[in-house]
C-alpha cells in the first residue's frame, strides 16, 4: 500500500497526454531519462567552472578545451550510465566491486607511481587508469545492495558486513596513499548505512570509537600526511613549505573582498602565489576575483543541487536507489565541503578536488557517472518490480 | 523470495527513516554551506584589510637600482678609477634543490682552485635574507660563463648576474694615492644608508676612493616591481633612477705618478710633489705598491697574508703613514725659524770646530766633517749641511721655540685636506714628552732635533709640504688629492689652513732660497753632483735620517750593516726658485746618504715637470747614480 501511495503522483505524469511541445519536452527528457533540473544545475556550474578554470590556468586555452572534452565524455558516461536499469545495476554490483577491489590489489602490486604516490593502473599505450576513482561509485553501491536486502534498520550483524566490505578497497587506497579518496569512499559508505537507519545509539558510539582512534590513526600517517595537519593547525610555523599553500589561499580569498578584484584581475592566481592554483585549490582563484558574492552563488548552487539530488532520492521506490543515490549526493557535498575548508583553512589540506570546477578528468567523469546513476534511479522508479 | 518479502514487509519503514534521515542530511548541508559561508565572509569582509596588505606585499617588491660610481680622472683627464662590467655568480638558496650536489657540479664545472673551494662553500652557507641572491663569486671568466650557460637546466638558483666593477688601469703606481673599493663588510654595514647602500657591493676602503665615498657612491635609484611567487619580475610599477656618482678628477699628474714610481725602481721609499701656489699634490707614491685591483673583487687569504708579511710592507703607504727623522732636510726651516725668531741673520757666522758642546757639558755633538767647516754663515751652513751651526741654533732657541715655529710648517700635524689616513707623525715638545714619557726635556734632546734627529718624525707628504710653504715664501695652500667633483671645483681656500708664516725680511726668503740653490750648484753643495747640468734654478735639501743611532765616536760604515739597517736617504727640492712649480720629498729607505739617492730622483721629477720630459730615460739617471754613489759625504 505505502508503495502504490508514494508511487502515484509521479506515475500520473507518463500518463498526460503529450499534445503540447513542453509535454514533448518533458518526455525527451524523460526517454533519455535525465533530470532537466540536475541537468541545468550542473551544466551551470561546469559552466562557471569553464570560466575560473581559463582564468586560474593562466589564461590558457588549450586547458579549457581539454577540460571540456573530459566534461563532454563525463556527461556521454552519466547519459549512457542513466539508460542502465537499476535493476541491471544491482546484479552488477557484486561483480563491479569484486573488479574494482582486484584493480587495487594490483595497483599495490604493480601499479605506476605517479607523483610519489602509488596510484594508477597502466595499460601502456592504451589508458591510465585509478581503480579508486571506480571504488568511489562501486562502494556505496555494495554497502546499499546489501543492505537493500536486509531488514532496515541493519542489525549488528549487517553492520559487520559492511565494515568488511569498506574494510578492504579503504586500506588499499589509503596505502597508496591518497588520503582524500579513502576518505571519500569512507563516506559514501558510511552515508549508505546512515541513511539506511544507524541507530542514533550506534552513530554516538561510533563517533566515540573514532574519537578514540585518532591516536592510533595519527601513529599510522605518513610523514607527509601528518605535516599536513600540523601546517593545518599553524601555518605560519612553514610559511614556505607546506603552510605556504594555505598562506597564500586564505590571503587570496580574502583580499578578494566582497566583490572580488574580477575576472582575470586576481593577482594572488595570476602572479603564481598560488599553489595547484586549477587543480585542488581553485577555489582561491574563485575568491579571489570574484570574492564574497561569487563564492556564495557558486556555494548556492552547490546547495541546490544537493537539494534536488536528495529529493530525487526520497523519490525513488527501493532502497537500494534511495541509499545509493543518497549517498551519491552527500558524498558530492562533501567534496565540496572538505575542497572548500581546506582552501580557506578550516581543515586540513586534503586532495580533493572542487566538484566539477577543478581541472581534472577522472574527478570530473566519476562524479558525473554517480549523477548518471541518480539520474537513472529516479527515471526507473515506476520500472520497479512490485 | 525471502529477501524480497522482507523488502515489502519493511518499505514503509524504511521510507520514513530515509525521510527523516535525508531531512536531517539537509540540515546539517546547509548548516555546514553556512559555516563555509561565515568562514569566506570572515575571510573576505572581516579580514579583507589584512589580507589586501599581504597579497600586494606579496606581489609588489622594491628593487634598489644601485648608481654607477663616479670614475676617477687625474689632472689631464686620464681614467685612473674605472667601471668594467663584470659576471658574478649568484645563488637564491631557497630555489637550489641540493645543495651540496649544486655546489659540487659548480666546483666542477668553474674549475674552481682547491684553496678557494671552502670559502666559497662557507659564503654559500651563509644565510641571508630569503630569495635574496646572495653573491658567491665575482669576476667570473669567460670559460666559466659558458659553462654556466650550458649547463644552466642544471643548476637551478644559480644565475650569472652582469655588474659594474671597479677597475684600475694602472693599479700599482696608484694604489696608495687612489686607495681602492672593496666589498662591503659587516661593520661598515653598520654605519651605512642601507637603503641608499641596498644595491651597491662596494665602498670606498681607503684613499681618495674612501675620502670621497659619498660623492663616488651617488645616490641609489630604486623600482617597484611585480614579482610572481618564484620572485621572477614580471612587470615594473614604477620606479626612481638612480643618481650616478660625481665624477672625481684629482690633481695627480699620472705621468708624473709613473715616473716617480719608475724612480723608486722598486726600493722601498716614497716621493710626494705638490705645486706650492696650490697645494695640488701631483704625485704622491709609495713604493712598492700592490695591485688594488685584487681588493676590489676579494683577494684571497693566502695572497693577503702574502702581501702583509712582505718584508717590504707593499700595504703600507709610507707617503702619509711612514715616519722617518727628517735628518738635514729641516735645516732650510730651521735658518727660517731662526731668521723669524731673530736668533740669526743672514749675515751671522759660527765657528764650526767640527763638533757642538753645551756648556758645562762634556759631550760633543759631532758635525759630519769630522774636522770641521770653520767659519759658517747661514747659507754655507745650508749648503754644506753643516750640522755645528743648527746644534747652536737650535740651542738658543730651545724646544718650545723651535717646536712652535716648525709647526708653523706642518710638522707634527696633519696636513693634507683630502688625503684619507694621514698620520701627524711628531714634532717633539716639552708637553708631548711629559705625557709620553712622563719626563722633563733636557737640552741635549733640542740639539739632535736640531739636526732632524731625536724624537723628530716626519711624513713624506709633510716634508713634501713644509717644502711647498718655504718655496711659497711662507704662503700655505694645504695639500689635496681632487681638483674637482663633478662640476665643482674644490675651493682654494681650504679650512683649516694654517697661517701664513712672516719674516721680518722678505729679502731672508732669497738668502734661504740662496743657501738651497747652493746645496745643488755650490761648490761644496753636498748634491752638487746632481745639480749639474740645471736649466732652471732649483732648491733642495738633502738629509740622512738613521734607522739606528750610532754610539759616541762610533764610525759609520755602512757595508758593516745589513741592507735594512742603513741611512735612508731623503731630499727635498723645489724649483724654479723665482717662481715655484712644484716641490718634492723623496724618501728612499736603507739607501745612505740623502745627497747620493734621493737628490738624483728629486731633480728628476722637477726636470719632468718643469721641463715636460715625463718620458725621462730612467736607467741613464741610475746609472749617473751609480757612478755617485759614495762620492760625497751624505748629510
Amino acid at each position: 500500500m505505502a508503495l502504490i501511495d508514494l508511487a502515484r503522483p509521479l506515475r500520473a505524469r507518463p500518463v498526460r497526454p503529450p499534445e503540447s511541445g513542453m509535454a514533448r519536452r518533458r518526455s525527451l527528457w524523460m526517454r533519455l531519462r535525465i533530470d532537466p533540473w540536475l541537468m541545468a544545475m550542473l551544466l551551470v556550474l561546469m559552466l562557471a567552472g569553464l570560466a575560473v578554470l581559463y582564468s586560474a590556468s593562466g589564461q590558457r586555452l588549450e586547458m579549457v578545451i581539454a577540460q571540456v572534452t573530459r566534461f563532454g565524455i563525463a556527461l556521454v558516461t552519466m547519459v549512457l550510465l542513466a539508460q542502465l536499469s537499476l535493476t541491471t545495476l544491482l546484479r552488477w554490483t557484486p561483480l563491479l566491486y569484486g573488479a574494482a577491489l582486484a584493480m587495487l590489489v594490483a595497483v599495490e602490486v604493480i601499479g605506476d607511481m605517479g607523483m610519489g604516490a602509488q596510484r594508477w593502473l597502466v595499460i601502456p599505450g592504451v589508458i591510465r587508469f585509478q581503480p579508486s576513482e571506480l571504488m568511489k561509485l562501486t562502494m556505496p553501491m555494495m554497502v546499499a545492495a546489501y543492505l537493500s536486502r536486509r531488514e532496515l534498520p541493519p542489525k549488528w550483524t549487517d553492520l559487520l558486513v559492511c565494515a568488511l566490505i569498506m574494510a578492504l578497497p579503504v586500506m588499499l587506497i589509503a596505502r597508496q596513499p591518497d588520503l582524500g579518496t579513502s576518505l571519500l569512499v569512507t563516506c559514501a559508505a558510511i552515508f549508505v548505512v546512515l541513511l539506511a537507519g544507524l541507530s542514533w545509539r550506534f552513530i554516538l558510539f561510533l563517533g566515540a570509537t573514532a574519537g578514540a582512534a585518532l591516536p592510533l590513526l595519527w601513529l599510522n600517517m605518513h610523514n607527509y600526511q601528518r605535516q599536513r595537519v600540523l601546517t593545518f593547525l599553524n601555518p605560519e610555523s612553514d610559511p614556505l613549505g607546506a603552510g605556504w599553500n594555505i598562506i597564500q589561499s586564505t590571503t587570496a580569498i580574502g583580499s578578494g573582498g566582497l566583490l572580488g578584484k574580477g575576472w582575470l584581475q586576481g593577482t594572488q592566481s595570476q602572479l603564481e602565489f598560488l599553489p595547484e592554483r586549477h587543480t585542488d585549490f581553485i577555489v582561491a582563484v574563485l575568491g579571489e576575483e570574484f570574492g564574497l558574492i561569487g563564492m556564495i552563488v557558486v556555494l548556492t548552487l552547490y546547495l541546490m543541487i544537493v537539494s534536488r539530488g536528495l529529493w530525487l532520492a526520497n523519490a525513488a521506490q527501493d532502497s537500494f536507489g534511495r541509499l545509493l543515490a543518497g549517498s551519491i549526493i552527500l558524498t558530492f557535498f562533501i567534496y565540496v565541503f572538505v575542497n572548500v575548508g581546506m582552501v580557506s583553512g578550516i581543515l586540513p589540506v586534503v586532495g580533493v578536488p572542487l566538484p566539477l570546477v577543478s581541472y581534472g578528468g577522472t574527478s570530473s567523469v566519476t562524479l558525473l557517472a554517480g549523477f548518471g546513476i541518480l539520474m537513472s534511479i529516479h527515471a526507473h522508479r515506476r520500472l520497479l518490480p512490485r | 523470495m525471502r529477501d524480497r518479502r522482507q523488502v515489502l514487509k519493511n518499505t514503509r519503514q524504511e521510507v520514513r527513516i530515509f525521510r527523516v534521515r535525508s531531512l536531517l542530511a539537509i540540515l546539517i548541508v546547509v548548516s555546514l554551506t553556512a559555516m563555509m559561508m561565515g568562514r569566506l565572509a570572515y575571510l573576505q569582509v572581516t579580514q579583507h584589510e589584512v589580507y589586501i596588505t599581504r597579497s600586494e606585499k606579496n606581489r609588489v617588491r622594491v628593487e634598489p637600482l644601485p648608481p654607477n660610481r663616479g670614475l676617477i680622472y687625474d689632472r689631464n683627464g686620464e681614467l685612473l678609477a674605472e667601471n668594467r662590467p663584470t659576471y658574478n655568480l649568484m645563488m637564491v638558496r631557497e630555489r637550489v634543490e641540493d645543495l651540496d650536489a649544486t655546489l659540487t657540479l659548480l666546483v666542477e664545472l668553474l674549475d674552481l682552485p682547491e684553496e678557494g673551494v671552502e670559502a666559497f662553500r662557507e659564503r654559500s652557507r651563509q644565510r641571508q635574507r630569503p630569495f635574496q641572491p646572495a653573491l658567491l663569486i665575482s669576476d667570473l671568466n669567460e670559460d666559466q660563463i659558458a659553462q654556466l650557460a650550458i649547463n644552466r637546466h642544471l643548476l637551478p638558483g644559480v644565475e650569472v648576474e652582469a655588474q659594474l666593477l671597479r677597475y684600475y688601469p694602472d693599479a700599482e703606481v696608484m694604489a696608495h694615492a687612489l686607495g681602492y673599493v672593496g666589498r662591503i663588510n659587516a661593520e661598515e654595514l653598520q654605519t651605512l644608508d642601507t637603503g641608499n647602500y641596498a644595491g651597491t657591493h662596494f665602498i670606498g676602503k681607503t684613499g681618495v676612493e674612501r675620502f670621497y665615498e659619498n660623492e663616488l657612491h651617488g645616490q641609489a635609484g630604486l623600482r617597484k616591481v611585480e614579482t610572481n611567487a618564484r620572485g621572477r619580475v614580471l612587470r615594473e610599477l614604477g620606479r626612481t633612477d638612480p643618481v650616478p656618482g660625481q665624477n672625481l678628477t684629482l690633481t695627480i699628474d699620472a705621468g708624473l705618478q709613473r715616473l716617480a714610481y719608475e724612480l723608486l725602481d722598486g726600493r722601498r721609499g716614497s716621493i710626494v710633489a705638490i705645486e706650492p701656489a696650490t697645494g695640488e699634490i701631483l704625485a704622491m707614491v709609495s713604493a712598492p705598491g700592490f695591485d688594488s685591483n685584487r681588493f676590489v673583487t676579494g683577494i684571497d687569504v693566502a695572497s693577503y697574508r702574502a702581501l702583509q708579511e712582505d718584508i717590504d710592507l707593499p700595504l703600507f703607504n709610507r707617503a702619509i703613514r711612514g715616519q722617518y727623522p727628517p735628518g738635514s732636510t729641516i735645516k732650510p726651516f730651521l735658518a727660517i725659524a731662526g731668521l723669524s725668531e731673530g736668533m740669526i741673520t743672514p749675515e751671522r757666522t759660527i765657528h764650526d770646530p767640527g763638533f757642538f758642546q753645551l756648556p758645562n757639558d762634556t759631550r760633543r755633538y759631532r758635525n759630519w766633517l769630522r774636522w770641521g767647516h770653520g767659519r759658517v754663515d747661514m747659507e754655507r751652513s745650508i749648503a754644506v749641511s753643516n750640522n755645528t751651526y743648527y746644534y747652536t741654533l737650535a740651542h738658543e732657541m730651545g724646544i718650545d721655540r723651535l717646536h712652535n715655529q716648525m709647526s708653523q710648517f706642518g710638522f707634527g700635524q696633519r696636513v693634507g685636506y683630502d688625503v684619507f689616513g694621514e698620520s701627524g707623525a711628531l714634532m717633539p715638545s716639552r708637553d708631548w714628552k711629559r705625557a709620553r714619557f712622563n719626563q722633563p726635556w733636557y737640552p741635549g734632546e733640542t740639539i739632535s732635533v736640531g739636526i732632524g734627529q731625536g724624537y723628530w718624525q716626519i711624513t713624506p707628504l709633510q716634508l713634501a709640504t713644509a717644502t711647498a710653504v718655504l718655496a711659497n715664501r711662507g704662503q700655505w695652500a694645504k695639500p689635496r688629492l681632487a681638483k674637482s667633483v663633478g662640476d665643482r671645483s674644490l675651493p682654494t681656500e681650504l679650512p683649516d689652513t694654517p697661517q701664513n708664516i712672516e719674516l721680518t725680511n722678505e729679502q731672508w726668503w732669497d738668502r734661504v732660497f740662496s743657501g738651497a740653490e747652493k746645496v745643488l750648484t755650490g761648490h761644496e753643495g753636498t748634491a752638487r753632483r746632481t745639480g749639474v747640468g740645471l736649466q732652471y734654478r732649483m732648491g733642495g735639501k738633502s738629509g740622512t735620517a738613521q734607522v739606528f743611532s750610532l754610539g759616541q765616536d762610533q764610525k759609520y760604515n755602512a757595508e758593516e750593516l745589513a741592507e735594512r739597517l742603513r741611512d735612508h736617504a731623503l731630499f727635498m727640492a723645489f724649483a724654479p726658485l723665482e717662481n715655484p712649480q712644484i716641490a718634492v720629498s723623496v724618501i728612499v729607505e736603507n739607501a745612505g746618504g740623502g745627497s747620493t739617492h734621493a737628490a738624483h730622483l728629486a731633480r728628476a721629477m722637477t726636470d719632468a715637470w718643469l721641463l715636460g720630459d715625463e718620458e725621462l730615460d730612467v736607467d741613464e739617471l741610475r746609472e749617473a747614480m751609480e757612478e755617485d754613489n759614495g762620492s760625497v759625504a751624505g748629510n
